[in-house]
């Protein structure tokens, strides 16, 4: 009795030997938006990895969804530990997942539109190193077909000759940091229009004047048309940074960008 | 596992708490005298919502020896009858004219409960009408439910090509403008001095940018600025008395909007931070602030950024 006593305290103490009896195969954590996706998508997104709802994750987006083309949403977790992959996605999109990034030289930061198909969850997941997803979100409701209906510049027939264009800046923050903002023209089909086959930037790199590769994502054709993107990649005023994106035609596009040498706010380089 | 689900499916149906309650409902229409036989309806100071059944626009209605007239005539055929009713048993006389300012929603479905024929617009929003008409009517079914219900888009059978129309003794100035949408309609009461400016002034409620230019909305707001007029009525809001206040706030309110949001787009902000930059204390009792900055960013960021941020694409190794 003794003897099975002090076993079930050593399990229990033990990290590993806690997580791997409580995490194999157990539910995950009941659904604070009662998500009808919730265990769909969790399972698919975060197999049998550890995961838990927390607010330090920050999901920031606007009180409306004013266009359900194009819904901004920032995942910012700073603050959490080193973060080693960063998913935003949305429970009732057709296409939930928007972004997979990989923030490995660059604070745990990403800003992008995405499309709404209906009202949903919009959810941040974030990977930390030891292994543990953390995840935050909340509804919002939006009209429909925000996946369905055909891009702008397919209806003003006017994409292809804008497409690839990439305008965009760096500027620094504090700690060496800098704040990249990139618009690429791309129409980012999904394939539910009509005659109108998937379409859509896929891979999009930042890297510093070595190479070093600073910040790398998975783009889904749930993110907007058009896409916008903020990283806060490592890389001090002055630097030069290389962009490189990927379509699922094979089309590569390059951008490069110097991080201005001022910082346009005087908060270093955090929005007021 | 059943339980879970039936949590799920009371939380979705949760949402839509007041779809069925509402069957019934009526709107609350209640005028009040601002000039010599001219009455304002103040619309709720509010974001379109199910609760105050889109009823958000200021109407107004003015009698004259011939019979009434209205501008504007709220969201829905619902809100249109009650409003014939209502202005009818007020002046004692039928209502013979509706104007209708733009193209807005929550100004023009109400037209449904009148004849096509007395009912007057811009050619530009008539056109704007045809346009947009049934997206808007889906978004306004979608939004305000039973509210809508047996409303349909019914576009303006009169164009207005005239500087002006006579009712008996009472002349009332139709200035052609824009810049809150392509077409905007404002009406002079020469025997009151008394300006109904539909949305291109705003009063103590944040304006809305949907269909907005700015530069062209700048250029009214000074016209309207140079007319000969007493108290205004705004599009939203409360009546000016002095007519000059809604007019200048309108304009400090947008000067303000492109402002922030260039000096927010060349430093590449993205639209949510953008979105909630701080808001000037001048503008603290200004209702749904907030929710129109976050719809304007929406409206006017991804144009300000194709202007402001340079091109920075290189040939591809």
């Amino acid at each position: 009795m003794t003897r099975l006593l002090l076993w079930t305290v050593a399990v229990l103490l033990s990290p590993c030997g806690w997580s791997g009896a409580a995490w194999a195969g157990a539910p995950y954590p009941a659904d604070r938006l009662g998500s009808p996706m919730w265990e769909a998508h969790a399972r698919t997104l975060f197999g049998d990895d550890p995961v838990r709802f927390d607010p330090r994750v920050r999901v920031l987006f606007p009180q409306i969804a004013e266009n359900q083309r194009s819904f901004p949403v920032v995942v910012d977790a700073r603050g959490v530990g080193r973060v080693e992959r960063m998913l935003i996605f949305a429970d009732l999109n057709p296409i939930p997942v928007a972004i997979d990034y990989r923030p490995a030289g660059a604070d745990p930061y990403v800003a992008t539109r995405i499309k709404l198909d209906q009202r949903t969850p919009v959810r941040g997941a974030v990977r930390l190193s030891s292994g543990e997803w953390l995840v935050s979100g909340g509804w919002i409701d939006a009209a429909g077909g925000g996946c369905s209906a055909p891009p702008v510049s397919r209806v003003k027939g006017d994409w292809a000759e804008h497409l690839g264009e990439i305008r965009g800046g760096a500027w620094p923050m504090a700690g060496g940091t800098s704040r990249l903002r990139l618009t690429l023209r791309h129409p980012m089909d999904t394939g539910f229009v009509a005659n109108i086959a998937t379409y859509h930037i896929d891979r999009l790199t930042v890297a510093d004047a070595r190479g070093e590769t600073l910040g790398e994502m998975d783009i889904w054709a749930s993110v907007a048309e058009d896409p916008a993107i903020t990283i806060l990649p490592h890389a001090q005023a002055g630097a030069p940074l290389a962009v490189s994106a990927r379509d699922t035609n094979g089309r590569i596009y390059a951008a490069k960008i110097m991080v201005a040498r001022q910082s346009p706010f005087p908060s270093g380089g955090e929005a007021p | 596992m059943t339980i879970g689900r039936r949590q799920v499916l009371a939380g979705l149906f949760g949402a839509l708490p007041m779809a069925a309650a509402a069957a019934d409902s009526a709107y609350a229409i209640k005028p009040v005298a601002v000039a010599d036989g001219i009455w304002m309806i103040h619309g709720a100071d509010e974001p379109m919502l199910f609760s105050n059944g889109g009823a958000i626009a200021n109407i107004a209605i003015i009698a004259t020896p011939v019979g009434t007239v209205l501008t504007d005539a709220g969201p829905s055929i619902r809100y249109g009858r009650a409003l014939k009713t209502v202005a009818e048993q007020l002046t004692r006389q039928p209502v013979v004219r509706v104007y209708v300012t733009h193209l807005h929603p929550d100004h023009g479905m109400g037209i449904a409960a009148f004849d096509p024929a007395i009912v007057a617009a811009l050619p530009g929003t008539i056109a704007d009408m045809k346009r947009d008409g049934s997206g808007f009517s889906d978004a306004l079914y979608r939004l305000l439910g039973d509210w809508m219900r047996g409303t349909d888009v019914v576009l303006p059978g009169r164009s207005i090509d005239q500087a002006a129309e006579d009712f008996g003794d009472r002349r009332l100035r139709l200035l052609a403008l824009a810049g809150h949408s392509a077409a905007d309609l404002a009406l002079l009461d020469e025997r009151t001095g008394t300006l109904i400016a539909g949305d291109l002034l705003f009063l103590d409620r944040a304006p809305s940018t949907p269909t907005a230019d700015l530069d062209r909305w700048r250029e009214s707001l000074s016209t309207l600025a140079t007319l000969p007029h007493k108290a205004a009525i705004p599009g939203h809001g409360p009546l000016d008395p002095t007519g000059q206040k809604a007019i200048d706030q309108t304009r400090d309110w947008i000067d303000w909007l492109d402002r922030t949001l260039r000096q927010a787009a060349s430093s590449g902000l993205d639209m949510v931070e953008a979105g909630d930059l701080p808001i000037p204390s001048r503008f603290a009792d200004m209702a749904a602030a907030r929710y129109e900055l976050q719809r304007s960013v929406s409206h006017l960021y991804p144009a300000l950024e194709a202007e402001l941020l340079p091109r920075v694409d290189v040939k591809a190794e």
